[in-house]
């Protein structure tokens, strides 16, 4: 009954990862943390990066609110995994923004983001684009902290 | 020239052949609105005539802003075609004619909610009425002054904690300014006002009281009568946040016995930026103006400015009077109808639309439990779905509902929780929508996989 774009917006995959999320915790001593808020609906993010000795991030959040905002945390955490380095975060962050901010003309660089590249259907609700780009946005602003 | 008196008052126009609803006045004035009268009313609202995501649109959040009749429309269009004039200004026929329909419908509205014409102040919206109430006590109690609008530290201001922000965060800065101390009555588990504690919330040092009318989110009706009478024996002014009723229902300020009251035009079939406070006369001339400028003075020198009484003196700068013209062919509109047949229309399917709501497992409907009184408007939380994944779903299906805290943080979090997906009717809502709404959140569940 529910059309295929609201199935597109909302993949399996996404309602997955909102529901068993990854790297959901905070461990503090990060190198940068930020908090995001989008007061229209109240989701929250909090997200730590920390740098570890071969210049690496490591990413911890927390949060709560609509599935595409917590899901895309947790996308971006997986994408993130093991470790991977500023300039790398910076590429895939723009690389997000763009798709997200298309409007349905841009499909997210599947080999760039991985699993968020399922976060493309967002991008033609232009009232979810928000909620999407919360944790990209927290991390942008840690990373910047990070580096000063 | 034509008559002015038809105009205002009246959504029947001039050169406007069919403007009436196809309500047929025999019927009983407390009677819920027929099948054929509710399909009659949809047909003078463009907007429902639209197709949302493939579906008919079920325009389900008139709590946050009603559609608009095309005789609200017409009145709009026909004032900027025909009479378009600035008003308390100019000596010209238009300027003498718009001034002229600005005032009628001014007494439209005084006669609607049953105020004398010099107790109604346009703002634009209720959230301007209500800071205008509080920056004027504000501007009384800088000056030091010992009247019944001054305010001094020590002093009391009480709210509840079902309040809109629109009647919460401007007695907060007032307090802060005055240093008067803000206090509310709390709300139970259900979102219900606990007034066993009356007597000690309301002291003798309140000297302000504001509250809702009727709940934004749980769609409940105050107690106005109890409040006022504690307000009174404490010598409290009493402000009312009728938003959510004067649309809905009859409201007659002099039976509420109230000293101020404020509601948005927009919520009842008229356009935005037009709104009205009440006041009663003798606190409204003691208030300061709360904005400055033209058409509010009687003599200004380079030194000071005297000030012409209520309402004008509120009511400074160039005005909104193709709102004001528009909003007295809403009132028309809905007298037309009948205020008693809207507010059992609403109340009968505001009983469905809980009822349907609370049959669903895992939903919890905000506010008075099923069976009790409420308006035509109700919150629910679906468990494990956040409400902009319930609206979004909502949506896919053509139901526009209002998803978020609608502008009451602290009633959710004292409920729980931090948002809900709200159902509001108006005089154009059918059962059949309503049960759409009732299905699709139910389904949400589904699509959502929440459901065991
Ligand atoms: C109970 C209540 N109070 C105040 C307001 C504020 O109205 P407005 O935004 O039109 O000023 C609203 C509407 O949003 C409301 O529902």
């Amino acid at each position: 009954m529910s059309s295929s774009e609201l199935q597109s917006l909302y993949q399996e995959i996404i309602l997955d990862h909102s529901r068993q999320p990854i790297g959901f915790g905070l461990v503090g001593n990060a190198d940068g943390s930020s908090h995001q808020l989008n007061p229209t609906c109240g989701d929250e993010v909090t997200l730590e990066i920390a740098i570890d000795e071969h210049g690496l991030a490591h990413v911890h959040w927390e949060g709560h609110g609509c599935a595409i905002s917590q899901a895309s945390a947790s996308l971006f955490s997986e994408m993130v995994g093991d470790g991977m380095s500023l300039d790398a975060l910076d590429e895939r962050i723009e690389s997000f923004r763009t798709a997200m901010r298309s409007r349905g003309k841009i499909q997210p660089d599947e080999e760039l983001l991985g699993d968020a590249a399922a976060l493309g259907g967002v991008s033609r609700y232009i009232a979810r684009v928000k909620c999407a780009m919360l944790a990209w946005v927290a991390a942008e602003d840690a990373i910047a902290q990070a580096r000063a | 020239m034509r008559s002015l008196r038809q105009y205002s008052g009246a959504h029947r126009l001039e050169g406007t052949t069919e403007s009436r609803t196809a309500i047929t006045p025999a019927t009983p004035t407390d009677h819920a609105l027929t099948p054929s009268e509710v399909s009659a009313i949809r047909a003078d609202f463009p907007s429902l005539q639209q197709e949302v995501n493939g579906h008919p649109l079920a325009y389900l959040d008139s709590g946050a802003t009603s559609l608009k009749p095309r005789q609200v429309l017409d009145a709009e269009r026909e004032f900027y075609e025909r009479h378009n004039s600035a008003v308390h200004r100019g000596a010209h026929t238009l300027a003498a004619l718009a001034t002229e329909f600005f005032e009628d419908a001014r007494a439209t509205v005084a006669r609607f909610i049953g105020a004398a014409e010099d107790e109604v102040v346009w703002t634009s919206n209720a959230t301007e009425a209500i800071n205008l109430v509080a920056y004027g006590i504000s501007a009384a109690s800088a000056r030091g002054g010992a009247d019944a609008v001054s305010l001094r530290a020590g002093d009391e201001i009480v709210v509840t904690e079902q309040e809109h922000h629109a009647n919460l965060i401007p007695w907060q800065e007032l307090a802060s300014r005055t240093g008067a101390t803000l206090r509310f009555i709390p709300v139970d588990d259900a979102g219900e006002l606990m007034l066993d504690g009356l007597d000690e919330t309301i002291t003798e040092r309140a000297r302000v009281v504001a509250f809702t009318h009727v709940s934004n989110v749980l769609g409940s009706i105050s107690p106005v009568d109890r409040i006022v009478a504690r307000a009174r024996e404490v010598g409290a002014i009493t402000v009312l946040d009728a938003c959510q009723s004067v649309p809905h229902m009859a409201v007659d300020v002099a039976s509420l016995d109230v000293d101020f009251m404020a509601f948005s035009g927009h919520k009842m079939l008229a356009p935005t930026g037009i709104g009205v406070l009440y006041g009663r006369r003798e606190l409204l001339n003691a208030l300061p103006p709360f904005l400055t400028g033209g058409s509010m003075i009687t003599t200004v020198t380079m030194e000071r400015a005297e000030y012409l009484p209520a309402p004008q003196r509120f009511e400074a700068g160039t005005q909104r009077v193709s709102q004001a013209v528009a909003l007295a062919a809403a009132i028309g509109y809905l007298e037309a109808i009948g205020m008693d047949r809207i507010a059992a229309h609403e109340a009968a399917l505001g009983a469905r639309l809980a009822d349907g709501l609370a049959a669903i497992e895992g939903v919890r409907v905000l506010g008075p439990v099923a069976g009790a009184e409420r308006v035509g408007l109700a919150s629910v939380d679906v468990a494990g779905i956040h409400s902009h994944d319930v609206g979004q779903f909502l949506d896919d299906r053509g139901i526009a509902a209002r998803v978020g805290h609608h502008c009451a943080q602290p009633l959710h979090r004292r409920l729980g929780v931090t948002s809900s997906t709200r159902a509001s009717i108006y005089i154009y809502t059918t059962e059949e929508e309503v049960d759409r709404f009732i299905e699709a959140v139910a389904d949400s569940r589904d699509f959502f996989g929440v459901r065991p």
